[in-house]
């Protein structure tokens, strides 16, 4: 690298504000991380891929995917040291954290799936879809599905006719408190496929395979 | 309520797409990234790329072009051919494929199967078997890769690599495919009735009412190649996809 050409990071910050806002992806290893950066870039955002707790200091928005096993998740999360940087991050209102999938349900306080308590960021729990339930539904819920808004909110886009995202999921997400759900999804029922407590989000489709519906979604996180 | 996803079937041959009749006389169709941006822009539900000559050749995916393709796609992406193993399979989600397609693989080795769906989840590993229909018209398994049929019963196969972790099943039809004559939906339905996991049906559909009478016959998905690249009787290249508001109404009808 040429002597000229180099400038320390975090010296003349001031000169790029139109750089685009920078979004941390905590990188578990179980996520499909790629899709999410390239929709973060579609959307006008820049992406930072947060391999360490200590790497979360230089974002503000946070997002935490995630596929497979609850409990495997919630082993990642403590043996890369999340699970206190976050909760502690969270409490002193100094990150936005967006869940997305299993991300979302490792922010409730325990899931049917496993064993190991979830980080208890929102109070809620994490279910199984019912297989005795009345219609005999498919487990897991995937494919293409619409979430409705239940309230005025900052992360669901209002604009569209029909919101539609992509899902692939076999336990939904049930909070004490009803009044954190912000949309809802119905699979032989309405159940909560998006939650906001202060500063949390969490929503249980894809965002980041859904199209413009998906970086309509995103894009209103970046500017949160 | 759910929507059931209707999904263009693109077959990779030397890194062009093509589209094949009864599995035969490859057809150059045109270059994967510029398709595959025209069903991003018409927002299909679900994409799904095969390469049809990986596994024949016993060649390596195609990496650097599904990285392309995968950069190309704010939906889902499916990926089948030449996947043999773990670490190849770890490859292709960290390119940004959401579902690995395995037919040789599986059904040489089920535990294959079990192996990946431990390592990955059994919603990204789908299974997919081709089916010709014998002389006595009686369904058999086609080993594309050797191009013979196997003796084999095909639905204890489909149980069996159900029960080792496959999270969804395709069923091709050889004698439909690329032929536009509508479903095997005897197969659909048999197949339906033989696993618990979402049946992806594909072969043969020329229609929004074949993708009807496959719903209604048990599919969960419909997947379709010549529909979604072909039009008129000339086979004329033209990519097109129904319109959202045309497969509501479809669904609409069948509820």
């Amino acid at each position: 690298m040429s002597q000229t050409g180099y400038t320390a990071p975090g010296i003349h910050c001031h000169e790029f504000k139109d750089l685009p806002i920078q979004i941390g992806i905590i990188d578990l290893g179980i996520g499909n991380i790629k899709s999410i950066e390239r929709m973060i870039i579609k959307s006008g955002g820049a992406s930072l891929i947060i391999n360490s707790p200590i790497q979360l200091s230089r974002v503000s928005k946070v997002i935490l995917p995630g596929v497979g096993h609850f409990d495997t998740g919630m082993k990642k999360l403590r043996q890369l040291g999340f699970d206190t940087t976050l909760c502690e991050l969270i409490e002193e209102s100094r990150i936005c954290l967006l869940g997305i999938c299993l991300g979302m349900q490792l922010l409730c306080n325990q899931s049917e799936e496993g064993v190991l308590p979830g980080l208890g960021l929102v109070n809620a729990k994490v279910v199984r879809f019912n297989s005795d339930q009345l219609s005999d539904i498919k487990v897991p819920h995937m494919g293409w599905n619409v979430v409705k808004p239940t309230r005025t909110n900052v992360l669901i886009p209002q604009s569209f006719e029909a919101n539609r995202f992509y899902f692939v999921h076999s336990f939904k997400v049930v909070p004490e408190d009803s009044s954190v759900i912000i949309g809802e999804t119905d699979y032989a029922g309405n159940f909560c496929s998006a939650f906001q407590q202060d500063n949390i989000f969490g929503v249980q489709f894809h965002p980041e395979k859904s199209h413009r519906y998906g970086s309509a979604l995103i894009q209103r996180f970046i500017e949160l | 309520m759910l929507r059931h996803r209707i999904i263009p079937a693109l077959l990779l041959l030397n890194g062009g797409l093509v589209k094949t009749t009864r599995f035969k006389a490859p057809k150059y169709v045109g270059d994967p990234i510029n398709a595959i941006r025209i069903f991003n822009d018409k927002e299909v539900d679900e994409l799904m790329i095969l390469d049809i000559n990986a596994s024949k050749i016993n060649a390596e995916p195609d990496y650097r072009l599904i990285e392309r393709i995968a950069g190309e796609c704010f939906m889902p992406l499916a990926y089948g051919g030449g996947i043999k193993s773990i670490s190849q399979a770890r490859q292709l989600f960290a390119l940004g494929i959401e579902k690995i397609c395995i037919q040789s693989a599986a059904i040489d080795d089920p535990l294959f199967i079990t192996e990946l769906s431990k390592e990955f989840g059994s919603q990204s590993i789908i299974v997919s078997i081709d089916i010709k229909r014998n002389w006595r018209d009686n369904p058999k398994i086609y080993h594309a890769s050797s191009r013979k049929s196997l003796k084999r019963d095909w639905l204890s196969l489909l149980s069996q690599l159900v029960k080792a972790g496959a999270g969804e099943v395709l069923i091709n039809s050889v004698d439909k495919d690329g032929t536009l004559s509508g479903p095997d939906l005897k197969l659909v339905r048999l197949a339906s009735e033989a696993i618990t996991v979402p049946l992806i049906a594909v072969g043969g559909i020329s229609s929004l009412d074949d993708i009807k009478y496959c719903i209604s016959a048990g599919a969960s998905a419909v997947a379709a190649g010549a529909f979604f690249v072909f039009h008129g009787p000339h086979r004329a290249v033209l990519i097109t996809y129904p319109k959202y508001q045309d497969l509501e109404n479809l669904f609409h009808e069948l509820a």
